[in-house]
């Protein structure tokens, strides 16, 4: 376009040269373009002018409106402003009004302040000078921890102002109220009637006022040790009274307390929330429990003594069992709330001590039992042994052994209580290894045993000379055997079962076993037999020793009979037999030799032959030598004398006969003999062969002593002629 | 001789009566009565221990008055010794008679039997039957006890016939008569003990009416012997049919200081060691000897302590050496037949002899452990 409009042709644009275009216009164009050109530009021309003209009316019209609006407005800009001067001229009036209220109100504001604040001052300080009177008041009225209130609340500003001398004055009557009020909660404190309740108010209160707390809780322990002391005092004059209601009333009225006086004080002195730091040290918290634990234990120890003093002596066991169940119980639940220090330990140790004790006085009434029994079996034998009695030592010895076990039986059933499943000291194990295995199987039935063994082992110590009856000895030596085969296991067994010892027995406890005892028991036995058989021996051995030693040998005339003492020597090994018989069988496989009828007749048919052979020796020729004997002693075992014995009749009888003969010839080895006194000697010893062989168990044993007696007397004699043989049978057959 | 076997010697005849040669010191000797009936045949026999070899030398002496009860070597004179012996008398009665014997100095040929020198009778029939015993003082040769029925009588041998100088008697009735007697060697020799029945009496020859201790009932049967400590002043030991031993303080009578039964038939003789009094020898008629060592009784019950030894180091000694335990040192079997008679030798305080009825002499010692036990 840009030529479009430098084009200086184009008529419309702005570089247009009208003689340019008129030239051109000339030379190119015919005339009669020339001429409708000219035309056509003579009407643009024309139209373009009228154009112009309506276009200028339109505007002058404009034009002179706006110049009549800004002639207007000229006028009222001039009357604004003269208003705007008027109302700052009134802006300044007010200002300086304003200025002056102010200036003129302000003295009166400020004194109003003062008096207001002057007004809250004066209400506070008559509060202060009502206090006293109004805790005077409160304090008479017994309202005292409203009064404590109030003075802790009016205690900061008395302490603030504390230096002016009115002040001091209402201080010095504040303190003066207070320490009364002190006063009175101590007195309130102190008194032996207050409830436990207001015990504590009153710690409360006085903790409030700031007292010591060391001394207030040692204060309140040692009240609360008055009142319980007193409760205990109580209790022990109750001690009469039935055990169960002692208990009843050590566990409401002493342990109730003594609970109460415990949660209170853990109340007021451990559990307290520290309203400040100050009040209460650090270390007094564990101090005050460290207090309270021993107060606890030193009144528990009281309780616990009296407690055991009183169940000492009580004879029933089912009471006892259930008065020490409703401690144990209550103590349990005391336990499990009061403290850390455990009183169960302690409560069953109780209990065990009980137990302890049933057990011991069970003990002692048995051991008086076995006594009892022992005397009157004393006294029946006494009362036997002039009648010559020999039956009904079996049922003697039964009357020994029966009643006693059947007593131990009792006992046990009786001890049983403790054992109830209900009550709650049963469920301990401690106890259960105590009682059961210390107390019950330890203390009572093995000690009543060992007590049974030491009694009867007791009768054969001391010297040989008897103070009761030897059968006495016999019977004892039965009863352990007794014991040993069939009593021990029974009673062992019976206590194990009832009381459970394999469980309840553990490595602590010391569980003698059954062995043992029936070893103690078979050692009794045994001694109380060869006791009884040295006794015996004895006995006869002095007999015979007496016919020895007073007899004259030396001048004694042709032996005609068999001498009494032989005959009376015969009689009581007999009678001994028969008793020995009565407890003790013949030992196994022992042909009965007993029998009446044949006695005589066997001995006489098979042992004289023997016998015979070894007497055929001391032919008058051969008298000096001893040889016969020397062999048989090369060839026999050594005899041993106060020997063992075994349990049964051949070996009692043995022993018997053995201590007398052997008696016999240490006898007639001290002596010297006529040619009678040995055949004396000759007949009274065959006379022993006759009868005596049948009760030994070795008739060989018999017959060598007899032959060594008449062995040595043949020695000590000073003609050692013997007898016919035929003849001292003649003697002996008819003696 | 090193071992500890014993050594054994047979007499023909059966035997009672045995004693050390008391006055001998350094060889081992034992005097052995015989008793036989057959009056002649009895003897005295010197049996000597050889150390060295172990071997036996003995002399044979004729006795042919009696059959020997008792024996008692002088413990003065080596050669001497006194028997209570049986003999007949010429209306065939027993009669019992003692009589101071002395040996032949002229050492002949062992297998021949000598004679013995009567050096003097002791006419106890005038005091009674039953001579038990008679007895040398303890160091004293020239003075014997007799004891005769309920009488003991002391004599002096220092004259030229044997003089009876004091007498006492047991004057109350129905006890029975004494059984042996033996001097106390403690006070001066002045007392004398007796026994009779289960009793045991002290006298004093200074006033011998009446006696001065008394242990009533001591055994339950017969006491068989007696013996002292003569290491220490008031201990007695006794023994008897009951078969105990038991030591006695006499100054407390009622209770022994100790008893112990070892033996299984009773006891016939009990002798104390002089030298070591713990140890203690019993012989019993259950055919067996016995050594026991009771510390109880003992002067030195810790054992042997060296004097030389420092105070510090002897009571070291004594805690350390625990106080031996009383118990049965040795027990001897040979005897097939009761043992009446036990002896210490006078010469080896660890050799001791014993002697059964059948006739049968034992020499032993004490067992070589227990006797270093004792020396170290």
């Amino acid at each position: 376009m840009t030529e479009n409009t430098s084009n200086p042709y184009n008529i419309n644009g702005q570089h247009f040269n009208p003689d340019m275009y008129l030239e051109k216009m000339l030379k190119e164009c015919t005339l009669k373009q020339i001429m409708d050109n000219e035309a056509e530009i003579i009407r643009d021309t024309q139209t373009l002018h009228s154009d112009m003209q309506t276009l200028v009316y339109e505007n002058y019209n404009k034009f002179i409106s706006a110049t009549d609006t800004i002639r207007k407005m000229k006028n009222d800009f001039k009357k604004m402003e003269d208003s705007m001067e008027s109302l700052s001229s009134n802006m300044d009036s007010i200002t300086s009004f304003s200025e002056q209220i102010s200036s003129t109100l302000q003295g009166t504001r400020q004194q109003i302040t003062r008096l207001s604040s002057v007004h809250t001052l004066l209400k506070k300080l008559q509060f202060l000078f009502k206090l006293p009177a109004k805790l005077k008041d409160k304090m008479n009225n017994g309202n005292y921890s409203q009064a404590v209130q109030d003075y802790i609340h009016a205690q900061r500003v008395l302490n603030q102002y504390g230096n002016m001398p009115s002040f001091q004055g209402i201080q010095k009557d504040c303190e003066e109220i207070v320490e009364e009020l002190k006063v009175k909660l101590r007195t309130q404190f102190q008194s032996r009637d207050a409830t436990t309740k207001s015990l504590a108010e009153s710690v409360d209160l006085l903790l409030q006022l700031k007292e010591p707390p060391e001394s207030l809780c040692a204060e309140f322990l040692s009240n609360a040790e008055n009142r319980l002391t007193e409760q205990l005092k109580q209790l022990k004059d109750m001690c009469e009274n039935d055990v169960i209601e002692f208990v009843d009333m050590g566990s409401s009225g002493f342990m109730s307390d003594l609970c109460l006086i415990v949660a209170s004080y853990k109340d007021m002195f451990v559990n307290r929330i520290p309203l400040d730091d100050t009040e209460f040290s650090d270390d007094f918290d564990s101090k005050a429990i460290a207090k309270l634990d021993t107060f606890v234990l030193n009144n528990m120890k009281n309780y616990f003594d009296l407690i055991g003093k009183r169940i000492e002596d009580v004879g029933d066991t089912a009471i006892l069992v259930r008065a020490l169940d409703r401690f144990y119980r209550r103590l349990h639940a005391v336990n499990t709330l009061c403290n850390e220090t455990d009183f169960s330990t302690t409560a069953t140790e109780i209990v065990i001590n009980a137990g302890r004790k049933q057990c011991r006085s069970h003990l002692h009434s048995l051991k008086q039992h076995l006594t009892e029994a022992l005397a009157k079996v004393r006294q029946t034998l006494a009362a036997k042994v002039s009648q010559d009695g020999d039956t009904g030592l079996a049922e003697l010895q039964a009357s020994l052994v029966m009643p006693t076990i059947e007593k131990v039986k009792g006992v046990l059933q009786d001890l049983l209580v403790f054992l109830q499943p209900e009550l709650m000291f049963s469920g301990k194990s401690h106890f259960l290894q105590c009682f059961c295995v210390d107390e019950v199987r330890e203390g009572l039935v093995i000690g009543f045993l060992h007590h049974l063994t030491a009694t009867a082992s007791g009768f054969c110590s001391g010297s040989d000379v008897p103070k009761f009856p030897p059968t006495l000895l016999l019977l004892l030596s039965k009863m352990c055997i007794e014991f040993k085969e069939s009593s021990v296991h029974y009673l062992l067994t019976t206590t194990d079962d009832l009381f459970n010892i394999q469980r309840h027995a553990s490595l602590a406890n010391f569980v003698t076993s059954e062995s043992e005892i029936c070893n103690n028991f078979q050692t009794a036995a045994q001694n109380l037999l060869n006791h009884y058989v040295r006794l015996q021996g004895l006995s006869v051995s002095q007999m015979l020793r007496k016919s020895v030693e007073t007899r004259d040998w030396l001048h004694t005339i042709e032996p005609r009979t068999v001498r009494a003492v032989m005959k009376r020597v015969v009689e009581d090994v007999t009678a001994i037999e028969l008793q020995v018989s009565a407890l003790y069988d013949d030992s196994d496989g022992q042909i009965d030799r007993s029998s009446d009828s044949s006695r005589r007749t066997h001995s006489v048919s098979v042992s004289r032959h023997q016998y015979r052979s070894n007497w055929s020796s001391y032919t008058p020729s051969h008298l000096d030598s001893s040889l016969v004997t020397n062999i048989h002693k090369l060839f026999s075992e050594r005899i041993e004398i106060f020997s063992s014995v075994q349990f049964n009749k051949a070996s009692i009888l043995t022993g018997i006969i053995k201590i007398s003969l052997k008696t016999f010839l240490e006898c007639v080895r001290l002596r010297t003999f006529s040619k009678y006194g040995l055949q004396q000697i000759q007949v009274d010893t065959h006379y022993l062969q006759l009868y005596l062989w049948r009760f030994v168990s070795d008739e060989n044993l018999v017959h060598f002593l007899l032959d060594e007696i008449l062995g040595s007397a043949v020695h000590r004699c000073l003609e050692p002629v013997l007898m016919e043989p035929s003849v001292v049978d003649i003697i002996c057959e008819r003696g | 001789m090193d071992t500890d076997n014993p050594i054994i010697y047979g007499l023909e005849f059966q035997a009672r009566a045995l004693s050390p040669q008391t006055a001998e010191a350094d060889i081992v000797r034992f005097l052995v009565g015989t008793q036989s009936l057959k009056f002649h045949d009895n003897q005295v026999h010197l049996v000597e221990l050889d150390e060295e070899t172990g071997s036996l030398k003995t002399q044979v002496f004729q006795h042919s008055i009696g059959e020997i009860w008792n024996l008692q070597a002088s413990p003065a004179d080596p050669s001497n010794f006194i028997t209570c012996y049986n003999t007949l008398n010429d209306e065939g009665i027993c009669q019992m008679k003692g009589a101071i014997w002395k040996l032949p100095l002229t050492e002949t040929d062992a297998h021949e039997i000598q004679k013995l020198e009567n050096a003097a009778e002791i006419d106890t029939t005038t005091y009674g039957s039953d001579l038990r015993i008679i007895t040398y003082h303890p160091t004293d040769g020239t003075k014997v006890v007799s004891v005769v029925d309920n009488n003991f009588v002391l004599w002096d041998l220092a004259a030229s016939a044997p003089k009876a100088v004091t007498q006492g008697t047991l004057a109350s009735k129905g006890q029975p008569k004494f059984t042996t007697g033996k001097w106390n060697p403690h006070n001066t020799c002045n007392q004398f003990v007796t026994l009779n029945d289960n009793h045991v009496r002290g006298w004093d020859f200074r006033n011998p009416t009446d006696q001065v201790w008394a242990i009533q009932s001591a055994h339950s049967q017969i006491i068989r012997d007696l013996d002292f400590n003569t290491n220490r002043q008031y201990i007695l030991s006794t023994c008897g049919d009951d078969g105990y031993m038991k030591f006695w303080d006499i100054r407390q009578p009622s209770e022994p200081v100790m008893s112990r039964m070892e033996h299984s038939h009773w006891v016939w003789s009990i002798r104390i060691n002089r030298f070591h009094d713990q140890l203690v020898l019993t012989s019993s008629s259950d055919s067996r000897v016995i050594l026991c060592s009771i510390s109880s009784i003992s002067s030195e019950p810790f054992g042997h302590l060296i004097s030389s030894e420092d105070e510090p180091a002897q009571t070291d000694d004594g805690s350390n050496k625990n106080k031996m335990e009383d118990s049965v040192v040795g027990r001897y079997e040979e005897h097939e037949d009761s043992v009446y008679g036990v002896e210490w030798s006078s010469a080896d305080p660890w050799t001791f002899a014993s002697l059964s009825y059948d006739g049968r002499l034992v020499i032993n010692k004490v067992p070589r452990k227990y006797k270093y036990q004792i020396l170290l």
